[in-house]
């Protein structure tokens, strides 16, 4: 990675960190140039606008969660296994770097209008989205998953975890984020497993 | 001096004749010249003073072409008081090339799942190459169903020029099978957009998605030298049912079999992860023109 790359990788997850707790509109450039102890001039030099370095930001946090996904995608294992194995990288995610999930929640799906043009759709999620394909898929050609329609089995997995995610953000839970990590996975199984399975 | 015309005999087994209706659908002037080059000797289906022990009679047969699956179960088939199997091993040995014309020929096709009779196969799982001394090339299979009839005429005129073709893993020329249905399909456009078609039998949308087709996935070269010289299936709204693959004919032809709404296989050779991350992507964006009628 170049110099310049991990600059503008250092930039995004400060921007991150101030956009998830203080909100799109209410973070502004020279916060950030600030938070990176750069001048505001400098920072244009990495991204031409707020809304560039947001789209840029979703495109980051979520190939994180992408290239988890992809290594649990990889291994020799259940695809029951890999739900469980999956919940708990993403509430460890949740636990140790919240902005990740907290951008997601409370910066790409609040405020769709910064995103209209050129994070539409899958555009800037797409390799997330292609790992949730190929699990699915995987799991329901060895039998393991029931068939049924991608947006509705896409959806029970993920706004399983997202819901959870926004429940830990509001601080509301009453137990450790990761006590809940066995059951909401076994949730998210039985909703897609195959009547065949026990 | 006459010039030697190369002889062609043409035998049938267990067939419903679609390749000899496919032989007989060519551009005309193609027949023609075929007929002006080639001593069509023998063919069941067509009245000729020649007679199957005329055949027999032969010393030497330039093309022997089959059509129809085989089988050594005199029960289920045989011509002249002779099994299929005795038939052919008598003949090939006189050949010099040997053709297998069209899916049944080739590998048994759809009498191969025929379960009350187990031994129905192709012609060359039914010929000993090594006791065909006559035999210039391998037995060569023209995979179809049927065949397209100018298969038939490029692999013979290839052979009488030049005295060889090319063949694939699969014993195919490959100068006909090394693309695929999906080359020169009028509705790569909508495939690349990933616009489905409604239905079938519109002018309109990709048959991949829904309608099982297998262009992507089938070697033939139907979309770009056409039938009956002006349309193909995938044109008329017909999927591509994979006919000239050895897996054909399968089951549901005409639906695309998914996993929780991802298609189970993909365009030949390409990554299923690359293909769904652009498909998701493609599918983003609504192109106002691919989504009406091309003709209003």
């Amino acid at each position: 990675m170049s110099t310049k790359e991990l600059k503008k990788n250092n930039i995004i997850e400060n921007a991150l960190k101030l956009f998830s707790t203080k909100g799109f509109y209410n973070t502004t450039i020279p916060d950030i140039a600030k938070a990176m102890k750069m001048s505001v001039g400098n920072m244009y030099n990495y991204f031409a606008s707020k809304e560039e370095l947001a789209k840029y930001a979703i495109k980051y946090s979520t190939n994180i969660l992408a290239e988890q996904l992809r290594k649990i995608n990889h291994m020799d294992i259940s695809s029951k296994e890999k739900i469980f194995l999956f919940t708990k990288l993403y509430l460890e995610n949740v636990k140790n770097s919240p902005e990740i999930i907290e951008y997601f929640l409370r910066v790409y799906l609040s405020n769709r209008e910064v995103f209209a043009q050129g994070c539409e759709g899958f555009l800037c999620v797409s390799e997330f989205v292609t790992e949730v394909m190929i699990f699915l898929d995987e799991g329901a050609s060895k039998g393991e998953f029931r068939e049924q329609d991608f947006f509705s089995a896409f959806s029970m997995i993920m706004g399983c975890l997202g819901g959870f995610a926004f429940l830990s953000g509001e601080k509301v839970l009453d137990k450790d984020l990761l006590e809940y990590s066995d059951n909401i996975a076994e949730n998210i199984y039985r909703a897609l497993k195959s009547d065949d399975e026990t | 001096m006459m010039k030697h015309k190369p002889k062609i005999v043409w035998l049938q087994a267990i067939t419903c004749n679609g390749n000899t209706h496919s032989l007989l659908s060519a551009n005309p002037s193609r027949f023609e010249l075929l007929l002006n080059t080639f001593d069509f000797f023998y063919h069941p289906s067509i009245t000729t003073e020649k007679t199957l022990d005329d055949v027999l009679n032969l010393k030497e047969i330039d093309f022997l072409l089959l059509e129809g699956a085989v089988t050594s179960n005199k029960q289920f088939y045989q011509i002249s008081d002779s099994s299929v199997t005795d038939l052919l091993k008598k003949v090939s040995k006189k050949s010099k090339y040997i053709i297998s014309v069209g899916s049944c020929a080739s590998y048994g096709g759809i009498h191969a799942k025929f379960e009350e009779n187990s031994d129905i196969k192709g012609l060359q799982d039914t010929l000993n190459i090594v006791e065909l001394k006559k035999l210039k090339q391998p037995i060569i299979n023209l995979t179809g169903c049927p065949v397209h009839p100018e298969w038939i005429l490029q692999t013979l005129f290839t052979l009488k020029e030049f005295g060889v073709i090319s063949l694939d893993m699969q014993s195919r020329p490959k100068d006909i099978y090394y693309g695929l249905a999906h080359h020169g399909c009028t509705r790569n456009e909508y495939f690349e957009w990933k616009v489905e078609a409604k239905s079938f039998g519109h002018k309109e949308g990709c048959l991949f998605y829904e309608e099982g087709c297998r262009g992507p996935m089938t070697h033939s070269n139907c979309n770009r030298i056409l039938w009956n010289d002006v349309n193909t299936k995938t044109r008329a709204g017909m999927p591509c049912i994979g006919c000239t693959e050895f897996d054909f004919p399968r089951d549901n032809m005409l639906e695309t079999k998914k996993n929780i709404g991802i298609p189970s296989e993909v365009p030949f050779g390409i990554n299923k992860r690359a293909y769904l991350t652009i498909t998701g992507v493609a599918k983003t964006f609504k192109i106002d023109r691919l989504n009406k009628k091309l003709i209003e």
